[in-house]
């Protein structure tokens, strides 16, 4: 077996020096009624030739992205990665290495989390990040827990434009941490203003901008609102690449930014891995949770990093760390490093302009098409649509047209009918003008 | 001078001030930050001009620089190059880490995760353009199920804390559908971090079980801790001092009468997959770590995968989404409704780590059952090997056979002045990653390491010898080397008080040639 | 005759007038290590004998500090957030905790004297 380096004569060598009569013999503590006496009931070892036959199958069943005139948003964002980030990502050092805990040994990695760290930091316009968490849903998650530690209340209000499934997992934690969210009812064009909400039990009110349905809006006099009552502003971004162009949470006053990453340097990958991005203010960086790292020098004067501020996590505070989280997503984190240094200022700021310029197009091309109503006022990248069928339907017959034409609302919300006929649309970089006109084309024909 | 060429200087000038003139020292570069650039305005991306647009943000244009440094692809492709040359790897080395399961992670997997097919997927795709990408995840889950012989599983904990989160709640919602108000778990002194924070964040209170002098949960202690208010006994099998619970049936049987749930966390399965199902020892769920029994990438600190396998008795209460196969074919229950309406709400954004599904399949379709018996065979072998042949040297904390990972403890190093971190160190200097050192904690100075199966003899063989003459030299009193170790890496030990104290986090503008000991 | 008293977590207490001052052993510096940072209560807050009052951490490991007496915080040592390795350089002096102005001064009568809590501290090795 080809990732089995012992050799039968290697076996038998061990076994003498060990004093067992056989592998089994080394299984003695496992109860005679549990040990299998023959491999369980799945297929046998297979050549790489076989495997790769057996999953290229199912890969085929499969509508690619890239296939198809793609329009999908809703949290998860097809961008164009650049070559180098896949090929410097499958080194073997960042590939096959560990948490680097032994810091002499990992300062590729450990200087790589600190440049990533910087990086979420200045486009968030926050003064510090972790060195990433599971994804923006958990990130948003922790975020809401982290500030009912700072304030320490236990009430968190949600925006009713939040990501569904980032709402969905901050409840679930609120059910078995005790604590109490309010969510807000979503609606596709409406501003829900929240400040009157915010009171002396509030730990924080959660936004998320762009919203769900795609509205950009400022939040300072929220966060101020916020302030006064004690309370922390918690901004939520799903899509990264939004912060080249629209004015950034940390100067609109947030506390706590809890993001997703997987815009920046990381495929679709059918919604995981993706990277939690989490920032906030120097002053709560000890209630922070997850992994940071951080600069210091070794013992010949030179610098370098290590992980730190430990204390703060499950190994050490074991019931009272402030996450239980260990992995995190560090390749992933590594990929948007390497993907944002390749962008740099100039790059990032185009792509922002032109994911904008093209949702613009989109926009004014779908407004055109009898039957579509575009619901906002504002976007960055993504829209949300009023169609004048139900849009899970309008969906299938486009896909069957090789059209993916977004994510409809009723995916999220079934039950309710002011959203059965809503449709979020988003465009990036990847979309050709080809790629639009097919999809009015295509929307037209379908409502006809 | 250029910030760049400062930058490079200031550092790398001090220690190789008798050594070389760039501070390089042959293949290890000293490599500035990104930030230490020479030029904004550049960029590794080429990208067409916006076409001209009336925008729609609101007035929220972000104004002034955001300060992301402008490189071009050569140099970004040279600054992380010099970075991965700094890492230790498993592709370099042994990784003895115990309970990390540091073993070979196949290119093969690689290579199928990036199909466009699976890579290249939206989760919010209508569910008919994805029927193949539910086919593999519902593999999946019938290969977990079949290893572990129980009937359900959760598939979307991002990690193994993360799994067990998905446990420890689970046995919560379970209790609160009996209509049970139990606050207690119990968890033994030996037990990995994650699991006492898991208990805390879904609301219970921690009580520790003794370990007895043979290394596991004292069963009588255990026994004389359960009542009505334990909620639920969370174990690693086998244990973090690598032995088997070779009472686990009797803790099942207590721990059921006593009205509790059996959580185990699987982070030890290497030692046991293909040979044992986790079923017929009496859990009720236990997370997996693809990261780790089935070669999923450790990528420096993830992304992993700990999908969580569950008892009948918990099976309802599985979070969100469920993948459901019936005639019409693949579909995902995203509502807590029907059937699922006991369902824990969502744990996480979308369906699961997908990418770590493709590996894991490809890893457990390459070994087949067959070959999954064989690996923990070969990593069991393994460590008794290490057992054998250092036993002499080194103190085994507890008599053989041991199993996937073999525990050390300081012992033989006492009166030498050398701790088990100096001995760590100058492991490394011998171009190897250390063991796990100072976990678990119920040994002094433990020292735990776990070869794989996919470590040759040769290997062993080869990281035994350099071990025992570690061990002679500590004993022959050279503890001033060892302190001064490592000496032959990229960073010999840094501060990690200074580091502490004042905090650096992040790169500021100003700070290029200032030295961090400010 | 000192009126220092300790506790078996390493604690010390000391009677200036009205108040006693907290911070924690030589024994307990040494066994911790470099001390990063201090996490003090509110001034105000009540502390009960036993109960945690502060939490002292090192890069390695936090430490849970216990109220050697009950009594309300009527001062803390401001500088250890700056200056935390004073907890290991001049831990009965400058490396000081918490003031408190005691509930039950009989309390005191409950801890070790010097003589006795060195000859605990040799027990413990």
């Amino acid at each position: 077996m080809r990732y089995l380096p012992l050799t039968d004569t290697d076996r038998a060598a061990m076994l003498a020096a060990i004093g067992a009569d056989s592998v089994e013999a080394l299984f003695g503590d496992v109860p005679r009624s549990a040990r299998l006496e023959r491999p369980v009931d799945l297929p046998r070892a297979m050549g790489e030739l076989e495997v790769e036959r057996a999953l290229a199958r199912m890969a085929a069943k499969n509508m690619a992205a890239g296939a198809a005139a793609s329009f999908l948003g809703a949290g998860v964002y097809r961008h164009h990665v650049p070559a180098a980030v896949d090929h410097l990502i499958q080194r073997g050092e960042f590939l096959t290495s560990y948490t680097p805990y032994q810091p002499e040994v990992s300062q590729g990695t450990l200087q790589a989390l600190f440049e990533f760290q910087t990086q979420v930091a200045l486009i968030t316009g926050m003064e510090v990040a972790n060195a990433s968490m599971y994804d923006g849903a958990t990130s948003c998650a922790e975020a809401v827990m982290m500030a009912n530690r700072v304030t320490r209340r236990h009430k968190a209000i949600l925006a009713g434009d939040l990501h569904p499934h980032y709402r969905e997992t901050t409840t679930t934690h609120a059910r078995f941490a005790g604590f109490e969210v309010v969510a807000r009812d979503p609606d596709p064009a409406a501003h829900d203003d929240l400040a009157p909400l915010v009171d002396g039990d509030t730990a924080c009110v959660v936004v998320q901008n762009p919203g769900f349905f795609g509205h950009v809006r400022d939040f300072s006099a929220l966060a101020e609102a916020c302030h006064r009552a004690g309370a922390l502003l918690v901004v939520i971004v799903t899509e990264a690449v939004s912060l080249g162009l629209v004015k950034p949470p940390g100067e609109m006053g947030a506390d706590i930014v809890a993001a997703e990453g997987q815009s920046v340097g990381n495929p679709l990958t059918f919604g995981g891995p993706h990277v939690g991005l989490f920032a906030t203010r120097d002053k709560f960086v000890r209630q922070m949770p997850g992994r940071l790292a951080g600069q210091t020098v070794d013992v010949e004067g030179r610098r370098g990093w290590v992980l730190t501020l430990s204390t703060r996590e499950q190994h050490i505070r074991r019931e009272k760390a402030t996450s239980n989280i260990c992995t995190n997503s560090g390749l992933c984190a590594l990929a948007f490093t390497i993907h944002m240094a390749l962008l740099g200022d100039a790059g990032f700021t185009r792509l922002a302009e032109l994911n904008h310029a093209h949702a613009v197009m989109l926009a004014e091309r779908l407004a055109a098409v009898p039957g579509v109503a575009v619901l906002n006022d504002t976007f960055f990248n993504e829209f949300a649509l009023r169609l004048k069928r139900p849009a899970a339907a309008v969906v299938e017959a486009l896909a069957q047209r090789g059209v993916l034409a977004g994510v409809p609302a009723s995916r999220f919300w079934p039950g309710r009918k002011d959203m059965a006929d809503v449709l979020i649309v988003a465009a990036t970089e990847t979309n050709t003008e080809e790629d639009m006109a097919t999809f009015a084309q295509s929307l037209r024909e379908v409502l006809r | 001078m250029s910030e760049w060429s400062q930058a490079v200087g200031a550092f790398g000038r001090q220690a190789a001030a008798a050594e070389t003139i760039s501070g390089n020292r042959g293949l290890m570069i000293e490599e500035p930050l990104l930030f230490e650039r020479d030029q904004p305005g550049r960029s590794g991306v080429d990208l067409p001009a916006a076409p001209p647009v009336a925008d729609r943000l609101g007035g929220l244009r972000r104004g002034g620089r955001i300060g992301l440094p402008g490189l071009s692809e050569p140099q970004v492709v040279r600054h992380f190059t010099r970075l991965s040359q700094k890492n230790y790897a498993i592709d370099t080395g042994l990784y003895p880490l115990g309970s990390c399961t540091m073993k070979h992670n196949p290119r093969l997997n690689e290579k199928l995760a990036r199909l466009p097919g699976f890579a290249d997927l939206h989760p919010l795709q209508p569910i008919s353009t994805v029927q193949g990408a539910l086919e593999l995840i519902d593999t999946l889950a019938h290969w977990l199920k079949v290893l572990t012989g129980m009937p359900a599983v959760a598939l979307s904990p991002a990690a193994g804390a993360h799994g067990e989160l998905c446990g420890m709640m689970c046995i919560r919602a379970a209790l609160d559908a009996r209509g049970e108000r139990r606050t207690r778990v119990l968890v033994p002194e030996s037990a990995h971090g994650t699991n006492p924070a898991t208990a805390a964040a879904c609301g219970f209170t921690v009580d520790a079980i003794p370990a007895n002098d043979r290394g596991r949960v004292d069963l009588a202690a255990l026994k004389a801790k359960l009542g009505a208010d334990v909620a639920a006994i969370m174990l690693t099998n086998p244990n973090t001092c690598g032995l088997f619970e070779d009472e686990i049936s009797a803790i099942a049987e207590a721990v059921h009468e006593a009205g509790a749930y059996f959580y185990c966390d699987g982070a030890n399965f290497n030692a046991i997959v293909g040979r044992v199902r986790p079923a017929d020892l009496g859990i009720d769920c236990m997370h997996i770590n693809l990261h780790k029994t089935f070669s999923t990438p450790h990528g420096g600190g993830g992304p992993g995968a700990g999908p969580v396998v569950l008892a009948q008795s918990l099976a309802a209460f599985a979070p969100l989404p469920w993948l459901v196969h019936d005639q019409k074919g693949f579909r995902l229950v995203e509502q807590a409704e029907g059937a699922a309406a006991q369902a824990l709400g969502r744990l996480k954004g979308n369906h699961g780590q997908m990418g770590m599904f493709v590996r894991a399949l490809a890893y457990m379709m390459s070994h087949g059952s067959d070959g999954l018996r064989q690996v923990s065979g070969d990593a069991v072998l393994n460590a008794n090997y290490l057992l054998a042949e250092l036993g002499g040297d080194l103190t085994a904390s507890f008599p053989g056979p041991c199993m996937h990972e073999v525990l050390f403890d300081d012992r033989f190093l006492e009166g030498t002045g050398v701790t088990t971190l100096d001995f760590a160190k100058a492991l490394i200097d011998e171009g190897y990653h250390s063991m796990t050192m100072y976990f678990p904690l119920v040994v002094h100075g433990a020292l735990l390491m776990e070869p794989t199966e996919t470590e040759p003899k040769e290997g062993l063989d080869r990281f035994i010898a350099v071990v025992k003459g570690l061990a002679q030299r500590a004993k022959a009193g050279d503890a001033a080397a060892f302190r001064a170790a490592p000496r032959f890496t990229p960073r010999r030990r840094l501060d990690e008080t200074a580091a502490a104290r004042k905090p650096v986090l992040r790169w500021r503008p100003g700070e290029a040639g200032r030295e961090a000991a400010e | 005759m000192s009126t220092v008293r300790y506790t078996k977590d390493h604690e010390w207490v000391r009677v200036e007038g009205d108040t006693v001052v907290v911070g924690i052993t030589d024994y307990a510096q040494t066994q911790l290590g470099d001390v990063v940072y201090v996490e003090l209560p509110e001034v105000g807050r009540r502390v009960q004998k036993g109960k945690e009052a502060a939490v002292v951490e090192s890069v390695k490991a936090a430490s849970e500090v216990f109220a050697p007496i009950s009594g309300e915080v009527v001062a803390v040592n401001a500088e250890l957030s700056g200056e935390p390795g004073r907890v290991n350089s001049d831990p009965m002096g400058q490396g000081w905790f918490m003031k408190l102005r005691i509930a039950n001064p009989k309390e005191m009568d409950e801890l070790m004297d010097e003589t006795a809590y060195n000859g605990f501290v040799e027990g413990l090795h």
